[in-house]
């Protein structure tokens, strides 16, 4: 850092400082650092930087705690560290090139991200999905549900203390992922949903493949749980711990397998279903405490209920076109661009300019692997959203740390961010 | 999604129950829009809480560049027994951006309302804690609005800090 | 001489000694690289990995090359550390670590060239207690670490450590109580002569027990290392700690779970004593010592694959509630057992 601003000798006229120093000092942290008021206390609380890098964190995420002693009496998150302006430059392009821009805000839920962006776009172009496309989408976000669960399940365990959990989960997690490589070409940040379908049908062999995975995946579950469910250091590091009201949660505006835990059946692939849920039959999860062991429970038993559904979707996956045949929208297949002028205009009008939205605002919203994801595009009838904006539950969701983790250790404040799950990247955008 | 006749009759109920607060009433794709006073939407938002729409899931920021006035915010309301959605949008201007705070009825709306701040300048009154969430404590300028230019970002390093001043370079 | 310190029953002259001294520390410090790599490979195996494998044949040179890399990083310390203190406490803990293995007996006294020669630094008629003592130095070791590397997340891993250090080490002492009281005797030797008949773990089993809960806890290793614990306090009393200091605590903490290890072949596992009668020739001794002290290494590194971590309070409620009472109930039983059967 700069020497000459700071350390003026004594005696010297102290120089002038600097514009960005004169900002820097001007910064009121009084909102942050107000005093915790702790009864009867004569004794100093200790201010704890946790983070932004802090190996418990997930990631860029920075809690101001104050302790007094091993105990959190009070939480301040502080967030933006990954702050990329993804919602900016979504506005800076045509609305087919938005979908690998917002994949990357949460970046273990991207078919959710974008399903939720397509899902607001269809809603303002009218756009009606064939149901095969439905189905694939709905198999592609339970596959990545598990897989945003199972990073859940292994790096909550190695907050634990846990470590192997992680790589037995890394190893499912890797199957997924092959999975997602052989229907559509890559690993993460995939692109497969386009508004209107999905990019290409899946590919011969996919199907009995992910069937085979499915199908092992709850044998799975059931050997974590055989080794954590019935290991009595975890039981009580998880058990009574950090629980949460229901009240307290709807207040707050937390979504997803944290409001299960504590009781609420709500689920917005049963409440109000989307993209076919309706066709599927499946269980929620839900807790009786709401505390972190219960978070736990609700999650593993999701993975299961996903597997359900994937194998139901594989089972009873339609025939027809994979993508609308509206020309506006969608490209128009590959072999027509040979026979037809009108394809052949369709499809540079696409690819150069993008198709254009009608005027109006939309809002879309899902169940992500943490809680409610909604998109809200606003188009001005260009061919660039003039507004998109994610409803992260991991954003909402982080507002409940503070009440949760009051008065806990510090290990049960680790133990319950990573229980929360929230996705830095998603939280900043 | 109330439909349009449902819409209209739960905006008559909102205004009934706070004069002069709906400005009109939009139904689009399905989902219903109520627009409100940015004065009143304390009491808008309070009035369709007790209509059953008792969950705030959303709120977002919007410019509307070149409209006037410029800036908005959403709220959408979640009715978990009726499954209904209905939204509510608050116009403000950006010489005056001035909205009444609903975090004291609804928590969730905290980061949000600052989200919001810090994206587009948007005042909360009454907000406990109205910081910039995202954004550097010490930005300056609302990204998030239309007319904010792209690139040109000055990135502060160590080097550049003795050499200059990093925000003049703007 | 000091009545209470190397009461041997011969003599043995000051080259030899010293020449013991060299070759034991070698040794041990030479089984250091080894047992990283084969906790690493270990780890690896257990998760479903290959572990290190990329320096040298099957990773054996990972060690070698993480040395180098530690010893040739820069030696930094933060503005708020106290120097002098922040250098001595890595030193602490090594000393203290490699002190408690002078009196471990690796073998019987052997006839070497017509010499008399204990397979053993010391036999000191004071055995648990000297290793006791040097667990307790130890401790400073990791407390002024942390305490004066001037940083919060030491300074909570130096107040975790006095507490678990010291509460542990009541159990553990109690623990070994009984056998010292079956044997009659302090000295490490003659507790292993003790164990002619039976080893001691089976009448003391409960004693065995406790001793070895408390020495996952003694020696900071999962499920008890909360003094360190990575995910919560970043890295404890050695957050700060960079490059050869940093190595020289990690030493410490493998040198300590080798002590632990021996100790525990030595008093409950009849040192290098086999059972069924079966009585290899003296030079086999060592090896006997330290292959029953790989199983429990491995041990150590298989718990750590397994469990999650303990929290602060369960841990001392634990230490308290639990083991001190069970660990007094055990030295009691034993001495009513001892008088009643005498």
């Amino acid at each position: 850092m700069s020497s000459t601003v700071d350390k003026s000798a004594p005696g010297q006229a102290t120089p002038a400082k600097s514009a960005y120093r004169q900002m820097e000092e001007s910064i009121d942290l009084s909102a942050v650092q107000q005093p915790v008021f702790v009864d009867g206390a004569t004794h100093e609380l200790l201010t704890l930087n946790m983070g932004p890098h802090h190996p418990a964190t997930h990631g860029e995420l920075r809690l101001l705690v104050t302790l007094d002693g091993e105990i959190v009496r009070d939480i301040k998150p502080i967030i933006g560290y990954v702050h990329t302006g993804i919602e900016k430059t979504a506005e800076q392009k045509a609305y087919w090139k938005v979908i690998p821009v917002v994949e990357r805000m949460d970046y273990l839920a991207y078919f959710f991200n974008a399903y939720a962006f397509c899902g607001a776009v269809e809603t303002l172009t009218e756009t009606e999905v064939p149901k095969r496309a439905q189905y694939l989408r709905v198999i592609h976000m339970e596959l990545n549900r598990i897989m945003s669960h199972l990073v859940w399940l292994g790096t909550s365990a190695l907050d634990l203390g846990a470590m192997s959990m992680f790589w037995y989960c890394f190893r499912e997690r890797e199957a997924i992922l092959d999975l997602f490589e052989y229907s559509t070409g890559q690993r993460m940040h995939t692109r497969y949903f386009q508004v209107g379908g999905v990019m290409e049908d899946i590919p011969a062999g996919w199907a009995a493949k992910t069937k085979a995975f499915a199908e092992q995946m709850p044998t799975r579950v059931d050997q974590y749980g055989a080794l954590l469910n019935k290991n009595e250091i975890l039981l009580q590091r998880l058990r009574g711990v950090c629980p949460l009201d229901e009240a307290t949660l709807l207040e707050l505006g937390v979504t997803g397998p944290l409001l299960r835990a504590s009781g609420n059946p709500w689920d917005l692939r049963k409440a109000m279903p989307y993209c076919s849920y309706e066709d599927f039959d499946f269980k929620i999860a839900v807790g009786e405490h709401g505390d972190n062991y219960d978070r736990f429970a609700v999650r593993m038993q999701e993975m299961k209920e996903s597997s359900k559904i994937i194998l139901q979707a594989l089972e009873g996956l339609p025939e027809g076109p994979f993508i609308t045949d509206d020309r506006k929208i969608a490209l128009p297949p590959r072999h027509e661009l040979a026979t037809s002028m009108e394809a052949l205009i369709h499809h540079f009008k696409l690819v150069t300019e993008g198709f254009r939205v009608p005027p109006g605002e939309a809002y879309f919203p899902i169940e992500g692997p943490r809680g409610e994801l909604g998109c809200f595009v606003r188009s001005d009838g260009s061919s660039k959203p003039a507004r998109v904006h994610m409803r992260d539950p991991s954003f909402v969701n982080l507002q409940a740390t503070a009440p949760m983790c009051k008065d806990a250790y510090i290990a049960d404040l680790i133990a319950t961010l990573a229980m929360m799950d929230p996705v830095l990247g998603g939280i900043d955008r | 999604m109330p439909d349009q006749t449902g819409l209209e009759l739960l905006a008559q109920q909102v205004g009934d129950a706070v004069p002069d607060s709906v400005l009109g009433t939009l139904h689009f794709r399905g989902q219903a829009t109520i627009l409100a006073a940015g004065g009143q939407i304390r009491e808008v938002l309070q009035t369709l809480k007790d209509a059953g729409f008792a969950h705030l899931m959303s709120v977002h920021g919007v410019d509307y560049y070149p409209e006037e006035p410029r800036l908005g915010v959403i709220y959408e309301l979640l009715d978990r027994s009726a499954l209904d959605r209905v939204r509510v949008k608050v116009r403000v201007t950006v010489d005056a951006p001035q909205v009444p705070s609903v975090t004291p009825d609804w928590p969730t709306a905290e980061f949000q309302e600052r989200e919001v701040l810090d994206m587009f300048g948007v005042q909360f009154a009454g907000h406990p804690d109205p910081r910039r969430i995202l954004m550097p404590e010490d930005y300056q300028g609302f990204p998030q609005r239309r007319d904010f230019p792209i690139g040109g970002e000055p990135v502060l390093f160590t080097k550049d800090h003795g050499a200059g001043d990093y925000t003049e370079q703007r | 001489m000091n009545p209470s310190f190397a009461v041997v029953s011969y003599y043995e002259p000051w080259w030899i000694q010293i020449l013991k001294a060299v070759v034991i520390f070698a040794i041990i410090l030479q089984l250091q690289p080894i047992l990283i790599v084969g906790e690493r490979k270990l780890l690896g195996r257990f998760q479903g990995r290959y572990g290190p494998n990329r320096v040298g044949p099957y990773g054996l040179a990972t060690p070698l090359a993480d040395v180098i890399k530690l010893a040739t990083k820069e030696q930094f310390r933060p503005d708020t550390s106290i120097g002098w203190m922040f250098a001595l406490a890595p030193i602490i803990s090594v000393v203290a670590a490699i002190g408690a293995l002078s009196i471990i007996p690796f073998g019987d006294t052997q006839d070497i060239f017509g010499t008399q020669v204990g397979l053993y630094g010391l036999d000191v008629s004071i055995g648990p207690l000297f290793v006791f003592a040097m667990g307790a130095v130890a401790f400073y070791g990791i407390m002024l670490g942390g305490f004066s590397s001037g940083s919060k997340y030491s300074f909570l891993g130096a107040m975790r450590a006095a507490a678990q250090l010291i509460s542990y080490e009541v159990s553990q002492g109690l623990a070994l109580v009984g056998v010292v009281m079956t044997a009659g005797t302090l000295s490490l030797t003659e507790i292993v002569h003790a164990q002619q008949g039976m080893w001691y773990v089976i009448p003391q089993f409960l004693g065995f027990l406790i001793f070895l809960v408390a020495s996952f806890a003694e020696t900071n290793r999962a499920p008890f290392d909360l003094v360190e614990a990575d995910a919560e306090i970043v890295g404890g009393y050695f957050t700060e700690y960079g490059g050869t200091r940093f190595t020289s605590y990690l030493f410490a903490e493998y040198i300590n779970m080798c002590v632990v290890s021996l100790i525990m072949v030595t008093v409950f596992f009849g040192g290098w004593l086999l059972p069924f009668g079966i009585n290899p020739p003296g030079w086999l001794d060592p090896f006997i010592v330290l292959g029953k002290t790989s199983v429990f290494l491995v041990f150590f590194i298989w718990i750590r694959a397994t469990l999650p971590r303990v929290r602060y309070d369960q841990l001392m409620s634990f230490g308290w509630k639990v083991l001190l009472p069970l660990a007094t109930l055990n030295t009691l039983v034993t001495a009513i057992v001892l008088v009643a059967t005498d």
